[in-house]
């Protein structure tokens, strides 16, 4: 994929929208409205609410276009990490559009475009996002395309009919791209009135994805698949121990290695540029480093720093009474869950090009915005001048929020004069990951005389997740209190229950922590969901009927109640173990989208296997439902992979393992042969879909390993013996 | 040193270090970028592909191996038009989410149909041991089966 360097102009033919689309200020509250209420809102935004989109380019749209040949590109302000947001958004446009879904193309908006983002490609939340504005945008432009057109074949736009982006009327017929060829007056009709999705023809059908041909034969889509002409390419040395910094570096045995054309030392890093990138590397390798280790972390001291009692502390969930510490009827277990790598397949990098005051960098970003800002401010160059040209991700799960490496990439082409690849290698990407912080959990109970939980407590400690983000800047913190993301899944789903309440305590770690998908969902859900197996166990009753018992009357506890009965029907739950294999069942609700899962395990020489999982999943309007259930099965095996096998290890200051195989993942061998997923339509909009299947799976596993040898497992990853 | 091969087909001549891994001849000098890098040492098969129809993972193979050899890649596994069998059963499975690992699960995959034309669950638990952080193992499954009837069925 060979690219100019130079950001495109904007003068293309565009369609031009105005309005639509509803911003709110999300970020732009300010810390001054530090009151509860407002504590309260980011909760709710956090538990259920899908916020609106917010970017740039809003006022006077630039989102589509349409080409000669009668096909409709759509400037994406999302990019596509894999979970088929493209192909929603084309079935989208294609059914208010009147154009088969062949004839769109999706492409993500480079922020030259003016579409811009203002948060993240993440949270699942691109299709709920855009459905609305998506549709009233497309409906818009059909009618602006009708008016054209009636003008050019002289009938009246009424009696224009469409279908397949063709205008037709009294026997005569004309392309969408011909009725707009020549349009400079581009002010819009009013939006009719939309058509009912029942009456689609593409939202709701599994439609196979529209990146699929060009995913099977391998074409150069990535963001380590970009180019530029004369590019140069480059390795960097970054801190390998924790909270370490560079002293002083050797490079003259590097300077001399082959193809090398530059030693860069910045702020903190080196960068090696060289002809080629095994030139990069093996002169990377000649350098000694010596680093400033103010403190040698370990594992044990890590867990010394982060747990319950330590840090801030924020109440994000109160009912009724606290129990009472010195009260004997309080049952309480501990869990843990461990760091978490991201391991995306497709490493970091970035293709930078600074020339003549302007800047180009192509990368795999969810944040396209913030890498603009990031990299012009490092360049003390006009945002203006600086173009960023967002790829297909080869894997988001959170990690594409930090792309520091679009500056070094920048930094280093300006110290070259030429465009410049620099991508990381595997040990980069696992010591220097925004990782899932490690947690910390306690969950308390009470059961009442008729064998009911009286009350629930969940007191958690996390590192940053949401705080001190890209996305939600330090300046957030204190009007949030607490860390939003690691709030997800941590407060109680089971409204009844007449005292539950959730106690977040949080910290910054000394390494960096961030997203990683579905946030605290996973680690949240395995202790609470875990607890309240336990406690169902305790009262001899099944864990399906104490759940239900324990949900209130509200329609979103109805919903919640749904999933659980119909996976407790497909799937035959059983609560009672056979030989070695048992039924595990859990549930959860994560951005209003609940979902229960039912695994059979079976447990061989210590082995935990997962054999089979039954997933329910309210997910409101399935705009791909084969793309759903994809999401479901992708969650759950990587769910399963951080249940029982993930785990990074702090050790003498550095972060271990820095290879996959030692960083233990799920492989072909360890996903169930079975993946049975049931959808359900509990609301008439499309919900997030890539995060919420991620919550039960873990504690699933765990209440199954329980009936089956008797043991509570209380630390991810699970192991026997 | 000049190194010759052919690749998918055609005749290459490179003139670079012996040492070089294949992954990055193919992706940076031969300019076929199917072949992705994942992590360099041999641990998450990304970069596969075929080195006279074996299986190679192209990041940790030196190039100076290939002199004389066939290696083909993702971008010569389908003959013009005509996708391979496993790339068939691949779209009518709907396999991929990122796609990021897929040529390399698919160069595996057929790969093990040369030699296994009508894999067990167990074979392709023995044989497929790449790694896919979307997860994509339960599709990928049906697909290699259903790959191996497509194959079957054109004889
Ligand atoms: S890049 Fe070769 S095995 Fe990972
Ligand atoms: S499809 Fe994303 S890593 Fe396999």
């Amino acid at each position: 994929m060979s690219r100019n360097n130079k950001p495109k102009s904007k003068s293309r033919r565009k369609f031009l929208i105005r309005g639509g689309l509803g911003t709110i200020g999300l970020l732009a509250l300010g810390t001054y409205v530090f009151r509860n209420s407002i504590r309260r809102s980011m909760y709710e935004l956090g538990e259920t609410m899908v916020v609106p989109y917010s970017g740039t380019g809003t006022e006077a749209n630039l989102w589509f276009e349409m080409t000669k040949d009668n096909k409709v590109i759509l400037h994406s302000p999302k990019v596509e990490m894999g979970q088929g947001t493209f192909t929603g958004f084309a079935q989208i446009v294609a059914d208010e559009l009147d154009v088969d879904i062949k004839q769109i193309i999706v492409k993500a908006a480079e922020t030259a475009t003016g579409i811009v983002d203002g948060m993240s490609t993440g949270g699942s939340l691109s299709v709920a996002q855009l459905f609305q504005p998506l549709r009233e945008m497309a409906a818009t432009m059909r009618e602006k395309i009708k008016q054209e057109g009636a003008k050019k074949m002289g009938v009246d736009a009424a009696f224009i009919k469409t279908a397949d982006g063709v205008l037709s009327a009294g026997g005569k017929t004309m392309k969408y791209a011909e009725a707009v060829a020549d349009v400079s007056d581009w002010s819009l009709p009013d939006t009719p009135e939309l058509r009912p999705v029942s009456s689609y023809k593409f939202v709701g059908k599994p439609v196979k994805r529209i990146d699929l041909r060009a995913k099977i034969v391998g074409e150069p889509i990535f963001g380590l698949d970009a180019e530029m002409p004369n590019m140069l390419h480059a390795a960097v040395i970054r801190p390998e121990h924790v909270g370490s910094s560079l002293k002083s570096a050797d490079t003259s045995a590097a300077e001399k290695m082959p193809g090398v054309v530059k030693i860069i030392e910045k702020d903190g890093w080196i960068g090696v540029v060289a002809n080629s990138f095994p030139e990069a590397l093996a002169a990377k390798n000649k350098i000694k480093v010596d680093w400033d280790i103010p403190k040698t972390w370990t594992e044990e001291s890590l867990r010394e720093y982060l747990k319950i009692g330590e840090g801030a502390k924020m109440i994000t969930q109160k009912e009724g009474s606290e129990l009472d510490p010195d009260d004997g009827d309080v049952i309480s277990l501990e869990f843990t869950s461990p760091i978490g790598a991201h391991a995306q397949i497709e490493p970091n990098g970035a293709v930078a090009s600074v020339k003549d005051g302007e800047v180009t960098v192509i990368l795999s970003t969810q944040v396209i915005g913030v890498t603009q800002n990031q990299v012009a401010e490092a360049l003390g160059i006009d945002k203006g001048k600086v173009n960023i040209i967002g790829t297909y991700l080869g894997g988001g799960f959170g990690r594409r929020l930090n792309t520091d490496h679009a500056v070094h990439a920048a930094l280093m082409s300006q110290e070259v004069g030429k465009p410049v690849k620099y991508i990381f290698t595997r040990k980069e990407e696992f010591q220097n990951d925004a990782f899932r912080p490690p947690t910390h959990h306690i969950v308390k109970g009470k059961l009442n005389g008729q064998g009911q939980l009286d009350s629930l407590e969940h007191h958690y400690a996390s590192g940053d997740v949401a705080m001190n983000s890209v996305i939600f800047p330090s300046a957030m913190n204190s009007m949030m209190g607490s860390d939003v993301g690691a709030m997800r899944g941590g407060n109680i789903m089971y409204n009844k229950i007449p005292n539950h309440r959730a106690v977040q305590w949080h910290k910054t770690l000394p390494f960096a922590t961030s997203f990683w998908r579905s946030l605290g969902l996973l680690a949240n859900t395995f202790a609470i969901e875990s607890f309240v197996d336990e406690m169902a166990m305790k009262a001899g009753k099944s864990p399906v009927d104490f759940r239900l018992a324990m949900l209130g009357d509200e329609e979103h506890q109805n919903r919640i109640r749904k999933v659980i009965e119909e996976a407790a029907a497909k799937s035959n739950y059983s609560d009672k173990a056979s030989g070695n294999r048992a039924m595990g069942f859990a549930a959860s609700v994560d951005a209003g989208a609940p979902c229960a899962q039912v695994v059979e395990v079976s447990v061989v020489d210590n082995q935990i296997k997962v054999e089979k999982v039954t997933c329910v999943f309210d997910c409101g309007l399935a705009v791909n439902p084969d793309q759903v259930i994809a999401q479901c099965e992708g969650s759950i095996i990587m769910g399963i992979s951080a249940s029982l096998h993930e785990k990074m290890t702090l050790k003498d200051g550095r972060l271990f393992p820095i290879i996959y195989g030692p960083y233990d993942m799920a492989l072909m061998k360890n996903s169930p042969k079975e993946i049975d997923v049931h959808l359900i339509q509990g609301v008439d909009i499309p919900l997030p879909v890539g995060e919420p299947p991620l919550g039960p799976i873990g504690a699933a596993i765990g209440n199954a390993v329980r009936r089956i040898t008797g043991k509570r497992l209380t630390d991810l990853p699970m192991v026997l013996g | 040193m000049k190194i010759t091969f052919t690749i998918n087909g055609k005749p290459a001549t490179v003139d670079v270090d012996g040492h070089t891994p294949l992954l990055w001849v193919v992706r940076d000098m031969l300019n076929l970028k199917g072949t992705k890098f994942g992590c360099g040492k041999a641990a998450c098969g990304a970069c596969t592909l075929h080195v006279d129809g074996e299986a190679v993972r192209s990041c940790s193979y030196p190039v100076k191996y290939a002199e004389g050899k066939r290696v083909t890649t993702i971008e010569g596994l389908s003959e013009g038009d005509q996708l391979h069998p496993v790339q068939q059963a691949w779209e009518e499975e709907v396999v991929p989410q990122c796609g990021y690992c897929q040529p390399g699960f698919m160069m595996a995959t057929a790969a093990m149909l040369e030699k296994i034309p009508n894999p067990t669950d167990d074979d392709i638990d023995k044989n497929i041991v790449n790694i896919c952080r979307c997860a994509t193992y339960y599709r990928m499954r049906k697909a290699i089966h259903k790959a191996a009837k497509i194959k079957a069925a054109n004889g």
